[in-house]
C-alpha cells in the first residue's frame, strides 16, 4: 500500500466553504481512484489550503475477461455490431463451440500514472459554490487563485500540469513544494509524507487541522478571559468561522470603552460578531463585560501591543456607529414609526408590512382570548411588533430585529409586557431557542407564524421537497412548540377558517400535521399512532391530539392493547375480504339472531362500551377510553375462539359481520386502529 | 506622537498627502499609469472609464489614480467623526491580474510604513457587487488589525459582459487609512500637509453644506429631469457609438439617483427600477467601448 496526499495552496478561501471543499476533494478523490481502492482519507482545510492523505494500492493488476459474442453462423451484422461495440477486429475473436469470443486484457496501471492521469481532470471538476477566472492564460477556475499543487506519492512527486490545448493551465503542475505563514515563514519548502507536512508547517506557524485551531481559539479565549475573572459567550458559528480565518490562531484580549458600556448588551455582541468576528465575554453576574476576545493570525514582534490598540480602535468606531443608531432610533416613538410600515414591501404578492401588521393585529386581538392575554395589550404589542425594521439599527443588523423594539417601547414607556412580547415574537427561531411563556408574547408568537403560513399557502408559495425560502416549517414548528410548551388549547381548523382570509384551511392543517409527524419521530414517539387518530381530529386541537396520541400509545404498549390490536386487525381483514363480495356490512346487528353466548356477550359488550367510548373521547378522557377499549378484549378472543363468522346460512354470516363492523366502529372511535403500524 | 506604523525615530507618520505620494510612487515603480482623478462625480474610483471600460477587451491595463467618491446619503453635517459624503479612493486596476497580486499588495502597505510582523493583516472573504454597473467580483476585503484598509477584487464581469482578461482591482479608503496610520479618532484632525493643515479644515465647510444640499436643498424635479436628460443623452450618443461621452451621461444618471435617494423621494420599488436603468446604460456604454476596441 501507498501513502497519496495531496494539498490545494491558494489565496485565502472563505471560511464559510473550507469544510464542504475537503468533504468534496475526499468525495472527487474516492470516486476518480477508485481502482486504487482508497482507504483510511483524511482531510485538511484552512485557509489557504485544503488537503487529503489516503491509503491506496499501489497498482491496479492487469485484469482479463471474456465476452461471448454471436454464434459463429450468425447474420454478418450481428458480428459487426459485436466487434463494433467492443471497438475489436474479427481476427481478435476465438471460437469456442458454436460461439465467437473475445479475450479482453485491460493493462494494469501503477497507481503514480492513474494518479496522474486522474487529477487534472478531478480538478477541472472539483465545484465550488462561486468560482473565478484570473490571469489571462487558462479558462481553469477556483474558488480564488490556485497558487500551488502539491501531490506525492510515498514521497516522489506525482507529474501532472493543468494545460489543457493552447490554455496552459495558469503554469500550474505538481510538485512536492509548500508554503508556510505567510508571513512568520513565507518560503516554499520539500514535504515526502503528510506526517511531515503536518510537522514542517506547525514549525513554521501554521496548525493544519481546524478542529485543533478551534480548541487552540476555544482554549485561549476562555482562559484569557478567566484571567479577569470573565466567561466567554458560547458560540460555536463564530467559533468555527474564527477557526477558518487564521491559520496560526493567537488570541487575545482587549478593553471596551467604559464610554460605550451603556449600549444594550446585544447591540455590542452582535456588533463585535457580525463586523469583528470578536468574541463576547460576560462577568461573574451574566453582564456584559469591559472587555473582548479576538484572534490574530500572526505572533506579533510587540506581544501583539500595536494588535490589540488597533482592534480596540475598530471598536470604538463601530461602537460610535451603534450609538449613532441608538440615539437616533430613541428620539422616535415606536407608535410613529408604524406608519412607515406601508411603505416597506413584506413580499411582492402580499403587500406591505403595514398590511402585515393590521392582520396581526386582528389575529392577536382573537389569539388573546384563547390565549389569556390581555386583548389590549395583545392587539398593541402586534401593532408595535414590526415598528422596528424601520430603526438604523434593525437596517444595520437585521438580527436584531424585535430585540431593538423591545428597548425602543421600553424607552417610550410601553407595557413591559408589550415590549417583551414585541422581542419574543420571533421565537422559537431555532431547536434551540426558547418559547415565549407569557401570555402577549404567546399570542403575538403564534399571530405571526399563523398569518406567515396562511398568506404563503395563498399566494402557493409552499415548501417544496428541496426549498422552503420563507422558512414556513420553522413557523409550523414554532406554533406546535409554543402550543405544546404553553398547553394553549386552540383548535387550529376553527381558529384558521375564521380568522384567515382563505380557503386552504385543510392544506395548512395537513402541513403542520405533517410538521407535528416529523417532530413526534425526532422525539422518538409512535407517529404512526398520530396518523391514526387524525382522521378523528379535525379540528387540529395540537394539545388534544398529543393527549390522545399518547393514550393510545400507552394503550398499545400494554398487553391488552397489543391483542386487541391483532383482533383488530383479524376483524378488518375479514370484513375487507367479505366486503368485496357482497358490499359493506354496517347495517344492524340483529339481536335475534346471535345464538351463541360469545355472540351475545360481545353485543352486549359493545352496547355498552361505545357511548362511553364516545363520551370519553368527547370529554378528552382518553385514558379511560383506552381502559374501556381493553374491556373488549376477553369478549372478542371469545368469539373469535368460538363463533364461526362465515355461517352457511347466510343470515347469520351477515349479522356476524355485521357485529364485527360494529367492533371495527367501536374501535375506530379512538383511533384508526388500521394505521398503526408494526 | 504614538503612531501606528513603524517610523525611524523623530520621524512624524506621514500626512494625507504623504500617504497619496507614497501610493502613487509605489504603484508607478510596479508599471501602472499615475491617471488623474476623473471629472464627473461619482460614487467609487470603480465608475472611473480607466477601470469600468478598460477592464474590459484583451489589452493589457495597469493604472492608478485617486478619485473623489460622492456619497450623497453619507453626509452627516461633519457631526460624524467617520462618516463623509465626499471623500477619496484611492484606486488600482492592472489586467490581467498579475501571479503575485497579493504579495504586491502587501508591499504597498508596507511602503506606507505598515508591518505585517507588527500588525494583523487579513484577507476576510468579501465579494464585491455593483448591481448599478452590472458588475461583479471576487476577492477580498483588507483587515490591518480588524479594520478594513482595503477592497481587492479580481473583476469577472462588468457591464453585464464576461471580462476577456480578469483584472485585479485594489481600492483604498485614504481617510480611514490615514486616520489609522496616524492614529487620529476623527477624520476632520488629520494632519493634511504634515505643516499644520488639518482636513477639516479643508473639507469641513464643504460636509456641512453638501449635507444641507443632498438632504433638504436639492431640487428633487430638477435632478429627475436631469437624470432623465442624462438617460437620454447617454441612449442617444450610444447610437453614434461615442461610448466615452455617453459613458459620462451614464456615471451622471448614477450620481443624479444617489442625490434622489438621499433626497429621499425614491420608493423601495422605484429603486430598484433606478438602478436597472442605469445598469442598462452601463451595459450599453460597456459594449460600445468593446466594440471600438475590436475595431
Amino acid at each position: 500500500m501507498s501513502e497519496l496526499f495531496i494539498e490545494l495552496f491558494s489565496e485565502e478561501i472563505p471560511a464559510r466553504m473550507q469544510a464542504r471543499a475537503a468533504e468534496e476533494l475526499s468525495r472527487l478523490v474516492a470516486e476518480a481512484l477508485a481502482p486504487l481502492a482508497p482507504s483510511d482519507i483524511r482531510t485538511f482545510f484552512g485557509p489557504r489550503r485544503i488537503a487529503l492523505a489516503a491509503t491506496v494500492a499501489r497498482a491496479v493488476a492487469e485484469s482479463r475477461s471474456s465476452e461471448r459474442g454471436p454464434r459463429r453462423n450468425a447474420p454478418e451484422q450481428a458480428l459487426a455490431g459485436f466487434l463494433r461495440k467492443h471497438g475489436a477486429a474479427r481476427a481478435q475473436l476465438r471460437e469456442e463451440g458454436d460461439f465467437l469470443v473475445l479475450d479482453r486484457v485491460v493493462p494494469g496501471i501503477a497507481a503514480a500514472a492513474l494518479i496522474a492521469r486522474e487529477l487534472p481532470g478531478l480538478l477541472r471538476r472539483f465545484s465550488w459554490p462561486k468560482s473565478m477566472r484570473w490571469g489571462g492564460t487558462s479558462s481553469f477556475t477556483w474558488v480564488r487563485p490556485l497558487r500551488r499543487i502539491l501531490c506525492i506519492l510515498d514521497g516522489e512527486t506525482v507529474p501532472f500540469d493543468l494545460r489543457d490545448g493552447a490554455d496552459n493551465g495558469h503554469g500550474l503542475a505538481s510538485g512536492n513544494l509548500t508554503e508556510g505563514h505567510r508571513f512568520l515563514a513565507p518560503a516554499a519548502f520539500a514535504v515526502h509524507s503528510c506526517a511531515e507536512w503536518r510537522e514542517a508547517l506547525r514549525d513554521r506557524f501554521v496548525i493544519v487541522d481546524a478542529a485543533e485551531r478551534r480548541r487552540v481559539i476555544w482554549d485561549g479565549v476562555t482562559r484569557l478571559a478567566a484571567g479577569h475573572g470573565l466567561t466567554v459567550v458560547d458560540d460555536p458559528g463564530l467559533l468555527d468561522e474564527v477557526a477558518g480565518l487564521v491559520e496560526w490562531p493567537v488570541p487575545l484580549l482587549g478593553a471596551i470603552d467604559a464610554a460605550y458600556m451603556d449600549l444594550p448588551p446585544e447591540v455590542m455582541q452582535v456588533s463585535m460578531r457580525v463586523n469583528q468576528r470578536y468574541f463576547a465575554l460576560r462577568d461573574p453576574a451574566g453582564n456584559a463585560a469591559q472587555c473582548f476576545a479576538f484572534v490574530a493570525n500572526v505572533v506579533a514582534t510587540d506581544d501583539g501591543r500595536t494588535i490589540i490598540a488597533g482592534n480596540e480602535r475598530v471598536l470604538r468606531a463601530r461602537f460610535a456607529d451603534a450609538r449613532h443608531f441608538w440615539d437616533l432610533d430613541r428620539a422616535v416613538r415606536l407608535d410613529s414609526r408604524v406608519a412607515a410600515l406601508d411603505k416597506i414591501t413584506f413580499h411582492a404578492k402580499l403587500g406591505s408590512q403595514g398590511a402585515r401588521v393590521q392582520r396581526l393585529v386582528r389575529l392577536a386581538g382573537a389569539l388573546a382570548f384563547i390565549v389569556g392575554a390581555d386583548p389590549e395589550q395583545a392587539r398593541r404589542a402586534a401593532r408595535l411588533c414590526k415598528a422596528d425594521l424601520t430603526s438604523g439599527m434593525v437596517g444595520e443588523f437585521p438580527e436584531l430585529q424585535g430585540v431593538m423594539g423591545r428597548y425602543y417601547a421600553l424607552h417610550d414607556g410601553e407595557d413591559a409586557a408589550a415590549a417583551d412580547a414585541i422581542r419574543d415574537h420571533y421565537a422559537p427561531k431555532g431547536a434551540g431557542d426558547e418559547v415565549p411563556t407569557h401570555p402577549v408574547g404567546v399570542a403575538i408568537a403564534l399571530a405571526d407564524k399563523l398569518d406567515q403560513i396562511a398568506e404563503f399557502f395563498r399566494i402557493g408559495e409552499k415548501p417544496t421537497g428541496s426549498g422552503d425560502p420563507y422558512a414556513l416549517r420553522r413557523a409550523a414548528l414554532g406554533i406546535i412548540r409554543v402550543i405544546r410548551d404553553n398547553r394553549i388549547r386552540l383548535g387550529l381548523g376553527d381558529f384558521l377558517s375564521r380568522h384567515t382570509n382563505i380557503g386552504q384551511t385543510a392544506e395548512i392543517l395537513a402541513f403542520i400535521g405533517e410538521r407535528l409527524r416529523v417532530q413526534l419521530r425526532a422525539e422518538g414517539a409512535r407517529h404512526d399512532v398520530l396518523n391514526a387518530i387524525l382522521p378523528g381530529e379535525t379540528d387540529y386541537d395540537i394539545v388534544r391530539l398529543l393527549a390522545r396520541t399518547d393514550a393510545v400509545a400507552a394503550f398499545l404498549a400494554t398487553d391488552d392493547g397489543a391483542n386487541l390490536l391483532v383482533a383488530y386487525r383479524r376483524a378488518a381483514n375479514i370484513l375487507r375480504i367479505e366486503e368485496k363480495k357482497d358490499g359493506p356490512h354496517d347495517g344492524p346487528v340483529d339481536t335475534a339472531l346471535l345464538g351463541q353466548p360469545e355472540e351475545q356477550v360481545l353485543a352486549a359488550t359493545l352496547d355498552r362500551l361505545e357511548p362511553a367510548i364516545g363520551a370519553a373521547i368527547r370529554d378528552e378522557k382518553f385514558t379511560e377510553a383506552m381502559a374501556d377499549l381493553a374491556v373488549l378484549r376477553p369478549p372478542l378472543d371469545a368469539f373469535f375462539d368460538k363463533v364461526t363468522v362465515n355461517d352457511p346460512a347466510p343470515e347469520l354470516r351477515r349479522n356476524r359481520l355485521r357485529l364485527l363492523a360494529r367492533v371495527r366502529a367501536a374501535m375506530n372511535l379512538a383511533a384508526d386502529f388500521s394505521r398503526i403500524e408494526g | 506622537m504614538d503612531t501606528n506604523i513603524s517610523l525611524p525615530p523623530g520621524s512624524a507618520p506621514p500626512s494625507f498627502q504623504d500617504l497619496i505620494l507614497r501610493l502613487h510612487a509605489y504603484w508607478s515603480a510596479q508599471g501602472c499609469l499615475i491617471l488623474q482623478p476623473y471629472d464627473v462625480e461619482m460614487g467609487a474610483g470603480t465608475f472611473h472609464p480607466a477601470t469600468t471600460l478598460r477592464a474590459l477587451g484583451r489589452r493589457p491595463w495597469a493604472a492608478a489614480y485617486v478619485q473623489p467618491c460622492r456619497r450623497p446619503s453619507d453626509g452627516r453635517y461633519a457631526e460624524n467623526p467617520n462618516r463623509l459624503q465626499h471623500y477619496y479612493q484611492y484606486q488600482v486596476i492592472v489586467k490581467p491580474s498579475p501571479a503575485d497580486a497579493q504579495a504586491l499588495l502587501l508591499d504597498s502597505y508596507r511602503a506606507l510604513g505598515l508591518d505585517p510582523l507588527r500588525h494583523d493583516f487579513r484577507f476576510v472573504e468579501d465579494d464585491w457587487e455593483s448591481p448599478t454597473l452590472g458588475a461583479w467580483g471576487l476577492g477580498w476585503e483588507v483587515w490591518c488589525d480588524g479594520m478594513e484598509v482595503g477592497q481587492f477584487t479580481y473583476f469577472q464581469q462588468v457591464g453585464g459582459i464576461a471580462v476577456d482578461l480578469p483584472s485585479f482591482e485594489m481600492t483604498y479608503g485614504l481617510e480611514r487609512l490615514a486616520m489609522y496610520v496616524q492614529d487620529v479618532e476623527n477624520v476632520f484632525d488629520l494632519d493634511f500637509n504634515g505643516r499644520g493643515v488639518s482636513y477639516g479644515d479643508v473639507f469641513r465647510r464643504a460636509e456641512v453644506e453638501y449635507s444641507g444640499h443632498n438632504f433638504e436643498h436639492a431640487d428633487t424635479a430638477m435632478l429627475t429631469r436631469h437624470f432623465e436628460d442624462s438617460e437620454r443623452e447617454c441612449a442617444a450618443l450610444l447610437g453614434h457609438g461615442l461610448a466615452l461621452p455617453a459613458y459620462d451621461h451614464c456615471i451622471k444618471s448614477s450620481h443624479l439617483f444617489n442625490l434622489l435617494d438621499a433626497r429621499g423621494v425614491i420608493s423601495v420599488t422605484e429603486r430598484a427600477a433606478y438602478i436597472g436603468r442605469v445598469r442598462a446604460l452601463a451595459k450599453g456604454c460597456c459594449e460600445s467601448w468593446l466594440a471600438g476596441e475590436r475595431d
